[in-house]
């Protein structure tokens, strides 16, 4: 893998309009959770008496309205995509580690040992998912960890897949022969010369990964067996939102709108960066 | 190997998956720290060691196992922990045929939907009806069905009151439509987009050109030649829109108030009632089972390769 693949890629990417709209999408979407609730003139938990359930665009200050305790719901939503964002990153960062390390590691060994660890993936794989985040979520109580445990557990199977499959056709490769000849260990040869050289696949992956973590994240906080109240994630938010949408249907569209374009950016970005780096479907 | 020999492999080769399930669900359940009795006020211990000794969690973690392997065997799930009245087999009997007969018809919606909008799409490849089914298709699939279920409530239950926002009766179509259509929308978008896919790739199939330069009409080019190839993607699809149904039924069952199985796993899980969670679980497990498997027969019948194989 030379400069060029990266440059190409990069041409491609800089040709791919709604991957990069997408990513300044992201981008505005990203600051705007970390700075947001700092810089608005309201605290996610603050209980604004005078104004309850105001629609958007009323009330001085509250630009897109509050939510049925008065407060603000521009501010809320922001905090519920920080939350949102937090686990997701942090889900795909776990899984990113566990299943590069996995794949890279049964694919570089070959023989029993890789039939042996990817039988483990595949039994894992035939689990039906959502139940058993559901019940590892049951199992550790509710809050941000454990949600992160439970879904986390299950995140990298798919990447140690992809992994192993690259790491199978990689460690024929002259330069891992070199390696070997050179006399570095296993441990070596799989962190600086095989994991280096899979960037591109696993880059793709994990961006698409990360809107599927935002959608189990919010589906369980939804469901209201995953992030509670007075702590916000875009899915708690929605289900707020829905119990109150006969009245005040703003405080469901504005978290749902959210989530959705997060999830659409997220996507379309995949799409592109993997139009960009996987030469095969070119 | 004779079709009732494969047929029985492959339900043979369900159980060790079913089996790791029930282990595994079991064992995460009395990982837990704490116990199904953690009240927020806490019971005197006489009465909470007789609740354990009535519900056999004194016993050693392995005889509650072999216990509970063997209820399963009878189809008896245990006592529900919370629901005091109530077996778990009881929740299942009421709950399984409304989350059946939703997650059915959902399933059936969508290949009447996504089949055709997928192959309209082929081909029509790059005009604007292709857009069109595309863009929707992507809509489909980005957003969950946690803000489709209330969207459509919303529009077609509070403001155009059309249907009903909630409520259940059994055999009431106009109860089943909201549901239905909400968990049937990311599936039609996942079909349409497999269905146009498949299509455009067999197409382009050496043995598509050399039925049409045999002059044969589109229609049947189409019909006998390219569909029969083009839909296999959509068969082994069933496995992954079950699952997704499964997960969908959840949030449907709660939103729009059905009295099935989802809503009890979704108390159940509020409420750390384990056994309840444990036996849904299960159910859930055993039904995506059940149709992966039909997945792959239908799959392998009509496949010619693994056919001939298989004798099939």
């Amino acid at each position: 893998m030379s400069g060029g693949l990266w440059r190409d890629a990069l041409r491609q990417l800089k040709s791919d309009r709604l991957a990069l709209v997408s990513l300044a999408i992201l981008a505005v979407l990203g600051g705007a959770a970390v700075a947001g609730p700092w810089l608005l003139d309201f605290r996610e938990d603050e209980i604004d008496w005078a104004h309850m359930a105001v629609p958007p665009f009323v009330a001085d200050g509250h630009w897109l309205g509050t939510d049925r305790l008065g407060r603000d719901l521009l501010v809320r939503t922001l905090f519920g995509l920080r939350v949102s964002l937090a686990i997701a990153l942090a889900a795909t960062l776990i899984s990113l580690v566990i299943g590069v390390g996995w794949g890279a590691l049964a694919g570089y060994l070959r023989g029993r040992a890789d039939a042996l660890m990817m039988r483990f993936v595949d039994v894992l794989y035939s689990l039906p998912q959502v139940f058993f985040v559901i019940i590892l979520t049951v199992v550790f109580g509710r809050g941000p960890l454990s949600l992160l445990v439970a879904i986390g557990a299950f995140g990298w199977l798919t990447m140690a897949r992809i992994v192993r499959g690259q790491a199978l056709a990689l460690r024929e490769r002259e330069f891992v022969e070199a390696a070997v000849v050179g006399g570095a260990g296993t441990l070596r040869i799989v962190g600086r010369h095989i994991v280096p050289n899979l960037l591109g696949p696993v880059i793709v992956y994990a961006t698409l990964t990360v809107p599927q973590v935002i959608l189990v994240e919010s589906f369980l906080s939804f469901l209201g067996i995953g992030i509670q109240e007075p702590l916000a994630s875009l899915g708690n938010l929605v289900a707020d939102g829905a119990s109150e949408m006969e009245t005040a249907p703003w405080i469901l569209a504005v978290p749902a709108a959210c989530l959705v374009l997060l999830v659409f950016c997220f996507n379309f970005l995949g799409d592109g960066l993997r139009d960009a780096l996987d030469p095969r479907d070119r | 190997m004779s079709t009732f020999a494969f047929i029985a492999r492959r339900l043979l080769g369900a159980i060790p998956t079913l089996a790791i399930i029930v282990a595994l669900s079991f064992l995460l359940t009395r990982l837990a720290p704490g116990g199904p009795f953690d009240e927020e006020q806490a019971l005197p211990p006489e009465i909470r060691a007789n609740l354990e000794a009535a519900y056999g969690l004194d016993q050693p973690v392995a005889v509650q196992f072999g216990r509970y392997v063997a209820g399963l065997l009878r189809g008896d799930f245990g006592p529900s922990f919370k629901f005091r009245d109530f077996t778990v087999t009881e929740l299942i009997a009421s709950g399984l045929p409304v989350s059946l007969a939703i997650g059915i018809a959902a399933l059936l919606l969508a290949l009447a939907l996504g089949v055709p909008a997928g192959i309209w799409a082929a081909l029509a490849r790059g005009r604007a009806a292709d857009r069109l089914v595309m863009t929707l298709a992507v809509a489909g699939i980005s957003v969950p069905v946690f803000v489709i279920a209330p969207l459509l409530a919303l529009v077609f239950g509070i403001w155009l009151r059309w249907l009903p926002v909630a409520g259940w009766e059994p055999g009431r179509l106009r109860d089943m439509l909201l549901p239905v259509v909400t968990l049937a929308l990311p599936v039609v978008a996942y079909l349409a987009r497999l269905t146009r896919g498949s299509l455009l790739e067999v197409l382009r199939a050496p043995w598509i050109r050399a039925a049409r330069a045999r002059g044969l009409p589109q229609r049947i080019v189409l019909a006998r030649h390219a569909l029969p190839a083009a839909l296999l993607p959509v068969v082994s699809f069933l496995g992954p829109a079950t699952a997704s149904v499964l997960a969908g039924s959840l949030v449907v069952e709660t939103i729009f108030g059905l009295p099935g199985m989802g809503r009890h796993l979704v108390q159940g899980a509020l409420n750390r009632d384990y056994t309840l969670v444990m036996g849904m679980v299960i159910v859930y497990a055993t039904l995506m089972i059940a149709l992966n498997l039909l997945a792959d027969l239908v799959y392998a019948w009509l496949d010619p390769r693994i056919r001939r194989e298989r004798r099939l």
